[in-house]
């Protein structure tokens, strides 16, 4: 297992005290064992740093139990360089795809929960991931199980081609049947949320969630400046963005997001 | 000015000029060519023939593409009656990128929603090339939905380069009404019937392309990603676009083989645009067969075998099943 792979709090006891670790924001060289109590975030200018799916889920809840961790990937086109550089993200992650998935605890209420790897050909949603997601909605409907979601990619897995396409429509039509219960789904939208991920399941939630400064949209600011030739503001997708044109409903600070996460569930079940 | 015939045509249009002018000189000079016209139509039909028999990913991209292909307004004038378009979403805007209303097809009522291209630069600003934008995918949501409570049939003409790619769209939720269009029509309780009869490319697409049944025509393409965009982050050389759009699976026959599709609708020799009748003849009866055969199932098994055609979908090892998925088929 990598060192990405391990809980962030795990890991404090081991860190030397003179280990530093440079915010790429405002390059201010952070004490390592002081950003990892942070929760990889930068007490200067709170500039958020990505968290792998392990992490990530450590961070949220306890008692994580991995559901479909033996699903692998195929090669549906025998596209090129596909298998190298997936063999590359399969060792640098020590996991099998892009999305960790499984039943845990969130302030002892039983929830469904999945998180993307960016780490891990840049979160793409290729089969594996789709499947997986689309089991844990159905997983989470049939135990009653409120669902979380954290996402950071890309979007769909190009490699993959129209098999990855495919896990847009599988994946939004797996929402719209557990919205026939009274289950919340609570989507986490991390730096960064795009294109095909954020083109269905996770725009679906019936509450959207950022963290401060995630960049989140469907075309990527790049290629549209390219395209339209035009220069685009900075800010130009970031949560606040967003939270300013009325396309998600809270921006919540790292240390603060279980908190209101079990807040919300608990308006919404109890 | 943009040359209206693609490259691979070429030889076609010399050979047509050729019997244009043959023709025009018999007429004039009062004389009778016809045995040489004859044989110089033959010879065409046999240049076609050996054209589009063997047509590369690339050529059928440009196909898609080909400034005279039929457009969604084109098949809906061809093919139905009684065509009353409905306009805009009651929120922003009305869309031209998507056209959305009920007709009549074949003397039955049914919703038709279409990604819609413009033929000259102003009516291309108009259409935005054909991309939906969020208001556009609004729009075809609010009219599906009639569709479902008024029990029609909704017919999706999916002919679109992708979503609208611009700052607005972002601003009023590309993304969201991609997503929101799916999950809809994952629920929709009449027979939904999704055609690709030109580009089906990305998210703005499978926005629209959520249905029982997915056909294509012939020289239709459909992707994840455009090959220039997909040659661009990969190899960073959109030049290598025919090169990856090989590789990307993206013909009618790939997207059959893959399991993504129904049918292939064949199109007239040539390509549809040089037979809109003959296309829209064949277009019509697929569709009809496809409507009646879904018409026997309850809203239940409907909804069931919907969601079931898509959650099948994927490429991937499980060893907890008996037997390695490729497509939910055993391989
Ligand atoms: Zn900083």
């Amino acid at each position: 297992m990598s060192p990405e792979a391990a809980p962030v709090a795990a890991r404090l006891e081991e860190i030397p005290a003179n280990l530093v670790t440079k915010c790429p924001s405002c390059n201010t060289m952070l004490v390592t064992k002081d950003w990892l109590r942070d929760l990889k975030t930068c007490a200067r200018c709170s500039h958020h740093f990505r968290l792998g799916a392990r992490e990530r889920i450590a961070i949220l809840t306890e008692n994580f139990e991995e559901w479909d961790a033996e699903l692998a990937p195929h090669d549906p086109l025998q596209f090129p360089d596909y298998l190298p550089k997936r063999s590359a993200a399969q060792i640098k992650t020590g996991a099998k795809d892009s999305m960790l998935s499984g039943a845990a605890t969130l302030d002892g209420r039983p929830i469904a929960i999945a998180a993307s790897d960016f780490g891990f050909m840049g979160g793409s949603m290729g089969s594996v991931f789709g499947e997986k997601i689309t089991r844990l909605f159905e997983r989470a409907l049939d135990e009653k199980r409120p669902v979380l979601t954290a996402t950071s990619t890309g979007g769909a897995r190009m490699q993959e081609g129209l098999m990855s396409l495919m896990q847009m429509a599988k994946t939004s039509a797996a929402v719209g049947r557990l919205r026939e219960e009274k289950l919340p789904f609570i989507s986490i939208l991390t730096d960064p949320s795009m294109a095909g991920v954020q083109a269905s399941f996770a725009s679906l939630g019936d509450v959207l969630v950022a963290e401060p400064g995630a960049m989140i949209g469907f075309t990527g600011a790049r290629v549209i400046e390219q395209n339209l030739r035009i220069k685009l503001p900075k800010d130009f997708q970031s949560a606040e963005f967003q939270m300013a044109h009325g396309q998600i409903d809270m921006i919540v600070p790292r240390a603060k997001l279980k908190e209101s996460l079990a807040q919300l569930l608990s308006l919404l079940l109890d | 000015m943009l040359s209206r015939w693609l490259h691979l045509e070429q030889p076609i249009v010399e050979l047509e000029e050729k019997i244009d002018e043959l023709k025009r000189f018999a007429a004039s000079e009062n004389l009778d060519f016809s045995a040489k016209i004859n044989r110089l139509e033959e010879h065409k039909c046999d240049v076609m023939r050996r054209i589009f028999a063997d047509l590369s990913p690339w050529d059928r991209v440009q196909m898609a593409r080909h400034p005279k292909r039929p457009y969604s307004l084109d098949y809906i004038g061809a093919l139905c009656s009684d065509w009353v378009e409905l306009h805009g979403d009651r929120a922003f805007g009305d869309d031209g990128a998507i056209v959305a209303g009920f007709a009549r097809l074949n003397g039955r009522s049914v919703a038709v929603i279409g990604n819609q291209k413009g033929r000259d630069t102003k009516e291309r600003q108009i259409r935005n090339f054909g991309q939906p934008s969020p208001e556009g995918l609004r729009k075809a949501g609010r009219v599906m939905e009639m569709a479902a409570r008024f029990g029609r049939p909704i017919i999706s003409l999916v002919d679109t380069p992708g979503a609208a790619c611009s700052p607005a769209a972002e601003e009023r939720g590309i993304s969201e009404a991609i997503a929101h269009s799916q999950m809809l029509m994952s629920r929709l309780k009449v027979p939904i019937i999704v055609v690709i009869i030109g580009e089906g490319c990305s998210g703005g697409a499978i926005a629209t392309a959520l249905g029982d049944r997915v056909l294509m025509l012939e020289h239709a393409y459909y992707s994840v990603i455009s090959p220039e965009a997909c040659a661009s982050i990969l190899f960073r050389d959109p030049a290598k676009a025919p090169e990856t759009s090989q590789q990307l699976k993206i013909t009618a026959d790939d997207a059959l083989r893959l399991g993504v599709i129904e049918e292939i609708i064949p199109e007239p020799l040539g390509g549809a645009h040089r037979d809109l009748k003959a296309m829209s003849v064949a277009l019509g009866a697929a569709i009809e067969k496809h409507v009646s055969a879904l018409e026997t199932l309850s809203p239940e098994e409907l909804l069931e075998g919907r969601y079931q055609r898509f959650r099948k979908l994927g490429d991937l090892d499980d060893p907890q099943a008996t037997t390695a998925h490729l497509n939910g088929a055993p391989v």
